[in-house]
């Protein structure tokens, strides 16, 4: 118990100390001459979040670009080579694959249902217990998501995976498939018989994109309901009366509406698919052919060591992201234009 | 949302609320079909009951796990449970007790809420006078100041972390000129406040500012006339107005923090593990012992769960002030 409280006293202390720093700042300020002092108090308010994004995200970006042109000891400049590094290695390679299946799989599949838990959720009498189910991943860790899964996936020596149960009861099923009921299923690559070669994902791969698309379902749903409950009732009626099937006024009215949400849940989902590192470390630890770029970025700086590659790693996501975050703006600024805003 | 307020409506007198409903449904009909009611048609409700399904057995499964003895986890399925029920909370009470060789995991609990709570203070309560100043003080170069935080929503993660781990180590120096101390921060529990703070302020101080700046210009008039500086205006309007949004972010962000791995991979050292770091260092290292990971996973998730039943409402309004701008 001696522990909790002295953390709570130094946490205590701390909150007191930079409050009175401020408070003190705040008076040092006030007595500069009028013509400052407007803006004197401003950065009073302001210096703590500026001071801790510039040390916390701005400089330590702009050093990663220069890392990522160094040597894996970070002595001596080598331009690009770590980038052609990055994709000419066969193991970087398939991380780049890897993530790129997690963005398409995992973007596709987490707007599909979202979509239709929203549309056919609305109205009925579960509506909300049903969204809460769908959300309730969503407030577990990823590492909690992925030992979830774990037991899913279960197979020897102790085969007590809800799956290789699945599989082994529909009959006819062969051993390649599940079919014994014994699978390893994160840990082998090959599926039916068929084994990948060393530069494509494996069937691991796609079970890891599974548990992802499982924790994201939720807020995609969250969104997409608020979004088609913001559809004017005026619409949608005005379509009905023109003879328009539910099928139709969904496609042809509630979708276009909803375009720009749609953009943005697909920009989340791909951000989080480029960064997906909790449920791959948790899991496989990115053996098997599972890695992604952003359990490699871990892995190769802070597991082996390597500065230049990890830093590389790490602006490629940047690099990957950038241009998700600049349609989505578009496309937000478009949809904005159109209301009138 | 509108499900909970129809289910107070119609608890007092089920009789009415049958009855109205029915009265709807006649009106439906006449209307030949309506909005609500025809979205869920058959074969998209089984649809949502399928996804449901989908979406909780997972779950219920280390639920039902954790309560199971070991030899029954090691040896069946959990759903065997229904036909072979036993419950202990041994694997409970294992994982929890301290001692050599002990899992001990409520020091582990103990960390997560050391980090979390000091760490929600600081990039709320810092985010909320930024969102002040940021919209209703005057400066040069306001605009562009919001502009390059909210810009900094862009920067993953990764891209900070080697230079802040590199800074919290070594601190930083140009020549030999120290421009940054050597905080010796590494493994530190306040070197992951830090962090947390500085990577959860764009989308507080984005989500803040867009608040804060909407409240009516009118109080911080009069406000003025009468007299009040920034700090009487902040610390007595700003705040008290601002409960709802800093609600909404303070849950958003204690989910984030609890729910993180890798920062606490990075910056917390091993004594200082939060619970789910220390939940993945389990399932590297107890591999075997699944009937204790799934005690360990319960007790993990305990807190984060219990805050989304709680307070749902909270979490999903932050979640979509926070999305739908992107």
């Amino acid at each position: 118990m001696g522990d909790i409280v002295s953390a709570l006293v130094i946490t205590v202390i701390a909150l007191a100390a930079l409050a009175a720093l401020l408070g003190a700042m705040y008076w040092v300020v006030g007595r500069l001459p009028k013509k400052w002092r407007e803006g004197a108090r401003a950065w009073v308010f302001l210096f703590p979040s500026a001071v801790a994004v510039t040390i916390g995200l701005l400089v330590p970006a702009i050093r990663t670009i220069y890392l990522s042109l160094l040597d894996d000891n970070g002595n001596k400049f080598v331009g690009f080579e770590n980038y052609v590094d990055v994709f000419t290695t066969t193991g970087t390679r398939l991380t780049v694959f890897n993530s790129l299946s997690w963005v398409l799989i995992g973007t596709i599949a987490t707007v599909a249902v979202g979509l239709a838990m929203a549309r056919f959720a609305d109205g009925m009498r579960i509506e909300s217990a049903a969204k809460s189910a769908i959300f309730l991943p969503g407030a577990i860790s990823l590492v909690g998501t992925g030992l979830i899964w774990g037991f899913v996936y279960a197979g020897p020596p102790f085969d007590v995976g809800l799956l290789n149960a699945v599989t082994e009861g529909i009959p006819g099923l062969p051993d390649s498939w599940g079919g014994g009921g014994d699978r390893l299923w994160l840990l082998e690559r090959g599926f039916g018989g068929v084994d990948p070669p060393d530069s494509a994902p494996g069937v691991n791969t796609f079970l890891l994109i599974v548990v992802f698309i499982w924790a994201q379902a939720g807020i995609s749903t969250v969104i997409f309901s608020a979004a088609i409950k913001g559809v004017p009732d005026s619409l949608i009626e005005a379509a009905k009366v023109d003879g328009a099937t539910d099928q139709q006024t969904f496609y042809r009215v509630t979708l276009p509406y909803i375009r720009s949400t749609i953009v943005t849940v697909a920009t989340l989902t791909t951000v989080a698919g480029l960064k997906a590192f909790d449920i791959v470390a948790a899991t496989t630890g990115g053996r098997f052919g599972t890695s992604t770029i952003a359990n490699e970025f871990y892995v190769t700086r802070f597991v082996q060591g390597r500065s230049g590659v990890g830093a590389t790693l790490a602006v490629l996501i940047f690099i990957l992201v950038i241009p998700v975050m600049i349609l989505n703006r578009r496309a937000q600024a478009r949809a904005e234009e159109m209301m009138g805003g | 949302m509108s499900e909970t307020t129809q289910m107070t409506a119609t608890k007092p007198s089920l009789v009415q609320g049958l009855r109205a409903r029915r009265a709807k449904k006649r009106h439906e009909a006449s209307l030949g079909r309506s909005a609500a009611a025809t979205l869920s048609s058959k074969p998209g409700q089984i649809l949502v009951y399928l996804l449901v399904f989908l979406w909780t057995i997972p779950t219920f499964g280390i639920f039902i796990s954790s309560f199971r003895p070991e030899i029954d986890v090691k040896t069946s399925g959990w759903w065997n449970w229904f036909a072979d029920p036993g419950l202990t909370l041994d694997n409970y009470r294992s994982v929890l007790s301290s001692g050599p060789g002990q899992d001990d995991l409520w020091t582990f609990f103990l960390n997560s809420v050391r980090i979390t709570v000091p760490s929600v203070i600081l990039s709320v309560g810092l985010g909320l006078m930024a969102a002040y100043a940021l919209s209703w003080m005057k400066f040069r170069g306001r605009d562009w100041i919001f502009v390059g935080i909210v810009g900094l929503l862009m920067v993953p993660l990764q891209m900070a972390l080697i230079p802040m781990l590199q800074l919290f180590s070594g601190g930083a120096h140009i020549g030999s000129v120290t421009i940054f101390p050597d905080l010796d921060l590494t493994g530190e529990v306040y070197g992951v406040w830090l962090a947390h703070t500085a990577f959860g302020l764009p989308l507080v101080v984005f989500i803040l500012r867009n608040f804060v700046a909407a409240l009516p210009r009118d109080i911080f008039e009069a406000a003025r006339v009468d007299g009040a500086g920034h700090l009487t205006i902040f610390l007595r309007l700003v705040v008290p107005l601002s409960v709802p949004a800093v609600a909404s972010v303070s849950i958003f962000q204690f989910m984030w923090i609890w729910n993180d791995y890798l920062i606490a991979l990075i910056f917390a050292g091993r004594e200082n593990a939060p619970i789910v770091r220390q939940l993945a260092t389990l399932t590297g290292t107890r591999g075997q012992s699944y009937h204790l990971l799934t005690a360990a996973g319960m007790i993990s998730m305990i807190v984060p769960v219990a805050v989304f039943f709680a307070l749902q409402r909270y979490f999903v309004r932050g979640l979509l002030a926070g999305a739908v701008k992107g």
